[in-house]
């Protein structure tokens, strides 16, 4: 599959991804995009029918399974003392953020 | 471009070893109190041309310091790095100081805590200088994308000192720490090492525990020490190593003593050599280097033999679809809202999120962050992201099958020595393809070092890597020490 980018394309992902571009960031992202996706097609050679996708490689480290997982039990956190100061906008209990929705 | 240097102007300088300074601290002749200062004034004298520090944390250092030598002055017993002067990469937390990752985006942010690794180093008695600049998210091989300037390679201050970790890899070939801290997701560590001259570790993925690290990849990020020598970097592995309940990807397997495993002899272990890392690409000068360490690991007694790990022409391609995807998810929670920057004036939260993420990102953050959510996104899923998780495994499978017959691999750990500041900016797939050599072992998880092996005719460090398969650290420090000695560092 040789998919080409196009506009429509980097701004649709670039509102999924929640980023706003300005034209020209638009614009040089076409082409980087484009130039990095036609490099990516060589995987296309290699025949891959039957192999198991590899996500985490702890399961070749022969680790993993249940004795990784903790018991589900409630710990303590972080201090919400210390967490509430860095946002930029709170009530020191809720962090504060713009209306959702124009109306 | 910058202009012609007739002379090159040069920052190295190499820190004493922990053991020397250890013993002096022990026995009251050093006061780590004096060391720490003696630290600060050298930063305070060439970080402003180096650019290596972001921030440092002298109130913290100071009162650890003090402690270390009221201990030392009890005859109480000290901690492995007790006293030692170390740095840290910004994108570790640290409390109270900055965790910035490189990025406008966290600017002015003060993590409520400190990173496992960083807590245990601190247990271990180190005194923590300050956080270390970096490329934007750990993203980048030059530290040029860092949003507080690029740092200069102390060996040669118009070229970079590799990335992401530049400012981990200068601040020990410029001793402005002992011993520093890093991370490694597609060469991050291991790159910077080698241009800088320094000893660099690329432990087993879920060796050191990623809690408190700002992920850029989950599945490939890791935490590895600098330092400038074999043995002081597998002591500080062992410090910061082993199991932690805060990391569901931390390996349960027991902490071997790095150190003494660096010492035994190796002879009779088996290199394998492959074919795939020394083709096109490769500057003469560099493979002339690495040629001659390899005959070094020979006269010790090593049995070279040639070896072929087919598919690394396509891991280049496979990483840079698993880590952007990987990113384009660990850096949804930068949205303005719990922490870092928000972008003013923004009427709808739609509005905010996408305003303060467009000001606070910068363009190669960007870049992958739209790279992997194309990966990902409904129809390109299968093509692109899936595709790469399955030669992710067949990439693997080169190196376990490898490993079935020799104890290590042994390559150049970049094609090419420090390049000069401003060289490939412009182009972000030429800057892609110069991580040829690292991205293979950080898909397969497996374990590396790598150690200085002699320089080009211009004085450029070349770096030799030694990989070995997965939790076999103490194998691979084995045979970089052997190297490190035939270069008459060791």
């Amino acid at each position: 599959m040789t998919a080409r980018v196009t506009v429509e394309d980097v701004e649709r992902v670039a509102e999924l991804a929640n980023v706003e571009l300005t034209a020209d960031e638009t614009k040089a992202m076409l082409h980087d995009l484009n130039a990095i996706l036609d490099y990516v097609a060589t995987l296309n050679e290699l025949d891959t029918s039957g192999v198991v996708p590899l996500a985490q490689v702890s399961e070749l480290e022969g680790a993993g399974g249940e004795s990784s997982l903790r018991q589900d039990a409630v710990v303590p956190s972080l201090d919400r003392k210390a967490v509430m100061p860095e946002a930029p906008e709170s009530d020191q209990v809720f962090f504060k953020v713009p209306k959702v929705i124009e109306r | 471009m910058p202009s012609e240097v007739t002379t090159t102007e040069t920052y190295v300088e190499k820190p004493k070893t922990l053991a020397e300074l250890r013993a002096g601290i022990t026995s009251g002749k050093l006061k780590a109190a004096d060391l720490a200062a003696s630290y600060f004034e050298r930063i305070e004298r060439v970080n402003q041309r180096l650019n290596v520090y972001l921030s440092l944390t002298k109130e913290r250092a100071l009162e650890q310091a003090t402690k270390v030598d009221a201990a030392a002055a009890k005859g109480d017993q000290l901690g492995p790095l007790a006293g030692i002067p170390v740095g840290i990469k910004d994108v570790l937390v640290v409390r109270g100081g900055t965790a910035t990752a490189g990025s406008k985006i966290l600017k002015g942010y003060h993590p409520p805590y400190d990173a496992t690794a960083v807590k245990r180093l601190e247990d271990a008695g180190a005194v923590l200088l300050g956080k270390l600049n970096c490329d934007e998210f750990a993203m980048g091989s030059s530290n040029e994308n860092s949003a507080y300037g690029p740092v200069r390679n102390p060996v040669d201050t118009s070229r970079v000192p590799g990335g992401s970790s530049g400012g981990s890899a200068a601040a020990v070939a410029a001793n402005m720490a002992v011993a520093t801290l890093g991370t490694d997701t597609g060469g991050s560590i291991r790159q910077p090492a080698s241009f800088c001259g320094v000893v660099g570790v690329l432990p087993t993925y879920g060796r050191v525990s990623r809690y408190g690290l700002i992920a850029f990849a989950s599945s490939l990020d890791r935490i590895g020490p600098f330092a400038t020598n074999v043995r002081d970097a597998a002591t500080v592995l062992g410090v910061i190593a082993g199991h932690d309940p805060c990391d569901a990807t931390s390996s349960p397997t027991p902490v071997a003593d790095y150190a003494a495993e660096s010492d035994r002899p190796v002879e009779g272990l088996r290199i394998g050599v492959p074919a795939e890392y020394f083709g096109e690409g490769l500057d003469p000068e560099v493979r002339e280097r690495i040629e001659g360490g390899i005959a070094s690991l020979k006269a010790a007694g090593c049995v070279v033999k040639p070896v072929s790990l087919p598919h690394t022409k396509y891991a280049i391609p496979t990483y840079y679809l698993v880590a952007t995807a990987e990113a384009s998810a660990n850096l949804a929670r930068f949205d303005g809202v719990r922490y870092g920057y928000r972008s003013p004036a923004s009427d709808t939260l739609g509005a905010m999120y996408s305003h303060s993420r467009d000001e606070g990102f910068g363009a190669e953050v960007k870049r992958r962050i739209l790279l992997g959510t194309y990966a990902l996104s409904a129809g390109y899923y299968d093509a692109y992201y899936l595709k790469a998780l399955k030669v992710r495994r067949l990439l693997a499978g080169d190196f376990l099958r490898v490993f079935a017959n020799v104890d290590a691999i042994v390559t150049p750990t970049s094609p090419i020595p420090a390049f000069k500041l401003g060289e490939k900016t412009g182009d972000p797939l030429a800057m892609y393809l110069a991580d040829i050599y690292t991205v293979t072992a950080s898909l397969a998880g497996i374990c590396g070092v790598t150690v200085p092996c002699g320089a080009t005719e211009a004085g450029l460090p070349v770096g030799m890597q030694v990989l070995a398969a997965h939790l076999k650290e103490g194998t691979a420090f084995r045979v970089a020490r052997a190297v490190e000695r035939a270069q008459g560092q060791g």
